[in-house]
């Protein structure tokens, strides 16, 4: 209980903080933040409005106050751009963005602890020698190389898979194995050096003196023990996909959060880059917490 | 893996050299010669501009290089700085700065850089303005860590009660101590700074037209995909062939510097 209490303080905090540094983006417009937004053939009446609206005028406790009463009544502004509120615009793109990160995480786990588990029982021969040179590599790569790429392969070559947008179902698999890919190939080397390790345990030992095939040893005696730092290296995952989203979102034209968040920049259309940053980080620290909780669920040996 | 990795590198820093020498200009249009495939003239092709594609693709190597050297050198002196007070110190001090970094660390991979760059605007000012004020967490942890070790040990403590000054304790007796495990943490942050670059550019938030910057390339590259296959794919392979070389050179500077070995 202790514990829960102390990362629940802890948590408060951080989540404060992540508020301050998107309440504090706005402010680091370079010149006025009014102008830039409406830009320079608006009206006078119109930066006065839009200064009133976003409470510039005031001081800046004044706003950082109005920020956190407003985000609490789950306001967060109007579109500069679309003048719809973007509490709106955060509901009609956030399931993609969730749909488009859980398939990648499916993808994932579907390809990175299979691949670890023949690693780790070939381990030594040249089987285990490609995978993980292939799973170190892969690792390496960055969205924004994999998807074109892969868009190359599958969309334009091939012609097995829409090149882009939501319209029909399949056109999820090439974002998803874009953001999955990268992720299976560090779950690959996990699970490969997870599993090796506790190979060695004595508890495997007695399982094979009992007689149980090799099969049911590596499956329900070892690999489970083995995933358990899975789950905290999936929750540290979840971090560099959900900022992969932005840029998958991007070249595959997914309308979710994170393509929200570049039309948002391009636009100048401030008040959403700033709901955009915030949710994103929150949903980080969530899953963050989920993660620690989960370990906690799962290993007996850290709740002492 | 050695050699591979060296003689990627050595043929990329050859490549850029040599675009000096004959004086490749990356801006040169030509319209005749728009999305063309490779050629003996162009030996990479040309872009959506007629511009030499071999000529873009130096020319963002550079930018890249002089932007993941520049955030690099600023995030380590930042961050080295405030870890080493953090370490030294302890107190409130620390709980202070360990709680901005824990503010920093919880915004997933490259969204405040996203973030920063957003509101300061395009260029490739702030664009280093903004990888820096996200780089320099990793080093403000790894010091404080090692700070903490280290201000406990018999000869900084010696120097202390010898009436040495803060500054003269940690830039003397504590930082040379730090210097390989720095070094390696370098060589990490190089090869991501590169890529959070190319990633920002790609996003349209890095350097702006008419400079040439590997995101920028492979973001147009991606637009004409349809119609010039070869224009995505020779660039994808440049990009590949860097990351590789640059992580894989890593790797064996890791090998050689050996951090698994207890600091002296």
């Amino acid at each position: 209980m202790m514990w829960l209490m102390r990362r629940f303080f802890e948590l408060i905090i951080v989540i404060f903080g992540v508020l301050l540094m998107t309440f504090l983006l706005i402010h680091l417009v370079p010149g006025d933040p009014v102008e830039v937004m409406l830009g320079e053939s608006a009206s006078a009446a119109d930066r006065v409005a839009l200064r009133a609206e976003l409470g510039l005028d005031r001081s800046l406790l004044h706003q950082f106050g109005t920020y956190l009463h407003k985000l609490a009544q789950g306001d967060f502004g109007q579109s500069i751009h679309s003048k719809m509120p973007v509490s709106t615009l955060l509901q009609l793109r956030y399931p993609a963005t969730l749909k488009l990160a859980l398939w990648s995480l499916l993808i994932g786990l579907c390809v990175g602890i299979p691949l670890g588990v023949y690693a780790a029982l070939r381990a030594g021969r040249w089987q285990d020698l490609v995978v993980t040179i292939v799973s170190v590599r892969l690792s390496a790569m960055p969205a924004f190389w994999l998807g074109p790429m892969l868009m190359l392969l599958f969309a334009v070559w091939l012609g097995w898979l829409p090149v882009s947008g939501m319209g029909s179902g399949n056109a999820i698999i090439l974002p998803a194995m874009t953001l999955g890919l990268g992720l299976s190939a560090i779950l690959t080397r996990m699970t490969r050096t997870s599993l090796l390790e506790v190979l060695q345990d004595d508890f495997i030992r007695t399982a094979r003196a009992k007689g149980l095939s090799e099969r049911v040893v590596v499956l329900r005696h070892a690999l489970r023990a083995a995933l358990l730092p899975i789950i905290t290296i999936v929750g540290l995952q979840m971090g560099s996909l959900l900022a992969g989203t932005v840029i998958t979102e991007t070249i595959f034209s997914w309308d979710g959060i994170g393509r929200l968040l570049v039309e948002s920049i391009e636009k100048r259309d401030y008040p959403v880059t700033q709901a955009c940053v915030l949710v994103v980080a929150l949903s980080y620290v969530l899953v963050n917490l989920c993660t620690d909780l989960l370990y906690r669920l799962a290993d007996p040996r850290v709740r002492g | 893996m050695k050699w591979v990795s060296c003689s990627i590198l050595l043929f990329w820093v050859l490549a850029v050299v040599l675009g000096y020498v004959v004086q490749l200009d990356p801006n040169v249009v030509d319209l005749k010669r728009v999305l063309q495939a490779p050629s003996l003239q162009h030996w990479l092709g040309a872009d959506e501009l007629g511009r030499d594609l071999l000529a873009r693709v130096l020319a963002g190597i550079e930018v890249s290089i002089i932007v993941a050297l520049s955030v690099t050198l600023v995030t380590m002196i930042v961050g080295v700085l405030i870890g080493l007070l953090a370490g030294f110190y302890g107190g409130w001090v620390d709980a202070v700065l360990m709680k901005v970094t824990d503010v920093f660390m919880a915004f997933p991979g490259i969204l405040l850089a996203i973030a920063f760059a957003a509101v300061l605007g395009p260029g490739v000012g702030n664009l280093v303005l903004a990888l820096c004020l996200t780089g320099w967490v990793s080093y403000a942890r790894l010091t404080r860590a090692q700070t903490m070790s280290l201000r406990r040990r018999q000869h900084v403590l010696a120097a202390q009660s010898l009436g040495a000054s803060v500054p003269r304790l940690l830039f003397q007796h504590i930082l040379p101590l730090l210097t390989s495990v720095l070094v390696v943490e370098a060589t990490y942050s190089i090869a991501s700074v590169m890529i959070a670059e190319a990633s920002l550019s790609f996003l349209g938030l890095g350097i702006q037209a008419p400079d040439a910057s590997w995101g920028a390339l492979l973001r147009d590259a991606v637009r004409y995909m349809l119609a010039a296959p070869h224009y995505v794919l020779v660039v994808g392979a440049c990009l590949m062939s860097l990351i590789l070389a640059i992580n894989l050179g890593g790797d064996v500077l890791r090998d050689q510097l050996d951090v698994r070995k207890e600091i002296p």
